[in-house]
């Protein structure tokens, strides 16, 4: 278990000036999660312009794992379409659940940049479920 | 300072390990292991039941496991203490037990409960059509008094109130608050879960009417607890649970119930495990419990001290060091959320809780989501401090 593979810089950034932090005053989508175990909190709003993700708010507490997760996610599904971002999410999933070994995210021909920095959180088996809730919470808003 | 650590087998096997977590559960000392091994490998039966010489072995074994606890309580009366599944199954017993008296009347609280002391009577309260009311907290995380005395109407049927905070490490003045609930005729309950492990308790010169524990807080083993109440106030009460074992006479019509205390020990009890429960409080009274307050007394005021001088940006969530302060260290670090401070320390190999500690309304008020906390036993000693301040202090780094 490696602590710098958990908090890496990219983590703590998007930690300390989370990405479109906020609400929107008419979201087409409006998704609300929460780890009762722990109290993490996020709300999503979206907007959807021809099947594309044009907005995305997020808002929530939590530990720096579930806000930096979010704060990507919001960055990574923006100006996408509903079947990019479920295919995003998808390999995301499988980013937190495989038992390969750590890669660079930094490497040439990274899918899912720096989504990838928190590939670490799977050391942490108790903290998987603070990096996925922002996720759940999205494609919980657009009825899974 | 009790150095107790090579009583402890998972210690003594991981000595990289500082535990600071036993608020939550307490390590099992091998004199409790071996006793409950020792019984299972040679006198292990059903109790109550059996003609045979083994069931009474085991029959003999359990009721004196109730007299041990009986008088690890202050308890004279051994049929005064119900062993149920623990402090929350008690603290239900007495909740649905007292229901009947509570239409129109008040139960009172504290805003330091743990849910076990919260749920239960909010469930009460709503099936009886009581209020149910809580004391607030001062500044320095105390119960207001004040407000306690206001609070105490005629109408108050219930006082139930946490001996020490899980929380706060608040140690609540309970021989008080009983004195005055009882001056208005209200029946006063304790939950004991932090507190019977931590200090020396007499239920008769505290003057309370019930108190429910667990064992496995007190060095015991899961599955197990307390509910000791008054003789009167047991005998009056309807059982929670209803089966085997707790019947005087049964017809498809109807049924009576057993003498007190297995008219709430429904189906076959946790045996070994009462076994194992006994043999924590002869541990316990063995080092004394005087002893295992001061050696709580003084590891709490050292690590307060220790952690406000050490650790920059610490926020401790409980009252100083004092007569009335536990073994109990909630504490937050700016901007860093209490799960990363418990994943630091983790990697440091401090094992602390994060989280809201089963009390959310307690969090509301100290406007937190969550802290960390760190918990002391028998066997923790000074030098647990060390890795719990270098860890903190690696955590900052991080976060910096």
């Amino acid at each position: 278990m490696s602590l710098t593979d958990l908090y890496r810089e990219v983590i703590l950034d998007h930690y300390r000036s989370p990405r479109n932090r906020g609400t929107l005053a008419a979201p087409d989508l409006h998704g609300e999660g929460t780890n009762p175990l722990c109290g993490d909190e996020i709300a999503i709003d979206m907007t959807l312009d021809d099947g594309v993700v044009s907005e995305v708010r997020v808002t929530g507490q939590g530990c720096s794992i579930s806000q930096a997760s979010a704060s990507m996610m919001s960055e990574a599904i923006t100006g996408r379409t509903v079947a990019e971002i479920r295919e995003i999410a998808a390999r995301f999933n499988a980013l937190m659940t495989t038992d390969d070994q750590i890669v660079d995210p930094d490497r040439p021909g990274s899918v899912l940049g720096d989504l990838e920095a928190l590939q670490g959180v799977r050391e942490f088996p108790v903290r998987i479920k603070c990096a996925t809730l922002s996720w759940h919470t999205m494609l919980d808003a657009f009825g899974q | 300072m009790l150095d107790l650590r090579s009583d402890f087998p998972l210690l003594a096997a991981r000595p990289e390990l500082t535990f600071l977590d036993s608020g939550a559960s307490a390590q099992k000392p091998h004199q409790v292991l071996s006793a409950m091994r020792e019984f299972a490998e040679n006198h292990y039966a059903n109790v109550h039941r059996g003609a045979y010489r083994l069931s009474q072995e085991a029959t003999l074994a359990y009721e004196g496991a109730r007299e041990t606890l009986a008088r690890f309580v202050g308890a004279t009366d051994p049929a005064e203490m119900v062993f149920t599944r623990g402090t929350t199954t008690s603290l239900n017993v007495l909740a649905a037990g007292l229901t009947p008296r509570l239409a129109g009347r008040s139960i009172l609280i504290t805003e330091m409960e743990h849910h076990a002391n919260l749920i239960p009577w909010q469930l009460a309260a709503r099936r009886a059509g009581a209020t149910l009311a809580h004391v607030p907290l001062t500044d320095e995380f105390r119960l207001d008094m004040d407000a306690f005395d206001r609070l105490l109407t005629p109408d108050v049927a219930v006082v139930s109130v946490a001996g020490m905070s899980n929380v706060l490490g608040t140690i609540n003045p309970v021989a008080e608050i009983a004195a005055k609930a009882h001056a208005v005729g209200a029946v006063v309950v304790v939950d004991g879960a932090q507190m019977v492990p931590h200090l020396p308790v007499d239920v008769a010169h505290l003057g309370i009417d019930a108190l429910a524990f667990s064992a496995h807080k007190m060095l015991g083993p899961t599955g197990i607890g307390g509910l000791w109440g008054r003789r009167d106030l047991l005998e009056d009460i309807e059982p929670f649970e209803t089966g085997g074992e707790m019947i005087r006479d049964v017809s498809f019509e109807t049924a009576t119930w057993a003498q007190i205390p297995q008219k709430f020990e429904a189906g076959t009890p946790p045996i070994t495990e009462a076994v194992g429960f006994a043999a924590a409080a002869e541990y316990l009274t063995s080092l004394g419990m005087e002893a295992v307050a001061a050696h709580d007394a003084t590891l709490t005021t050292l690590a307060l001290e220790r952690l406000s001088e050490e650790v920059p940006g610490i926020s401790i969530q409980g009252p100083p060091a004092g007569p009335d302060r536990g073994g109990v260290i909630s504490f937050t670090l700016d901007g860093i959320h209490p799960h990363d401070i418990a994943t630091i320390l983790d990697s440091h190999g401090v094992a602390v809780r994060a989280g809201h500690h089963c009390a959310k309304p307690l969090m509301s008020r100290l406007s937190v989501p969550a802290t960390a906390r760190a918990s002391f036993s028998v066997y923790n000693t000074p030098a647990d401090l060390d890795p719990l301040v270098v860890g903190l202090r690696s955590a900052i780094e991080i976060f910096g």
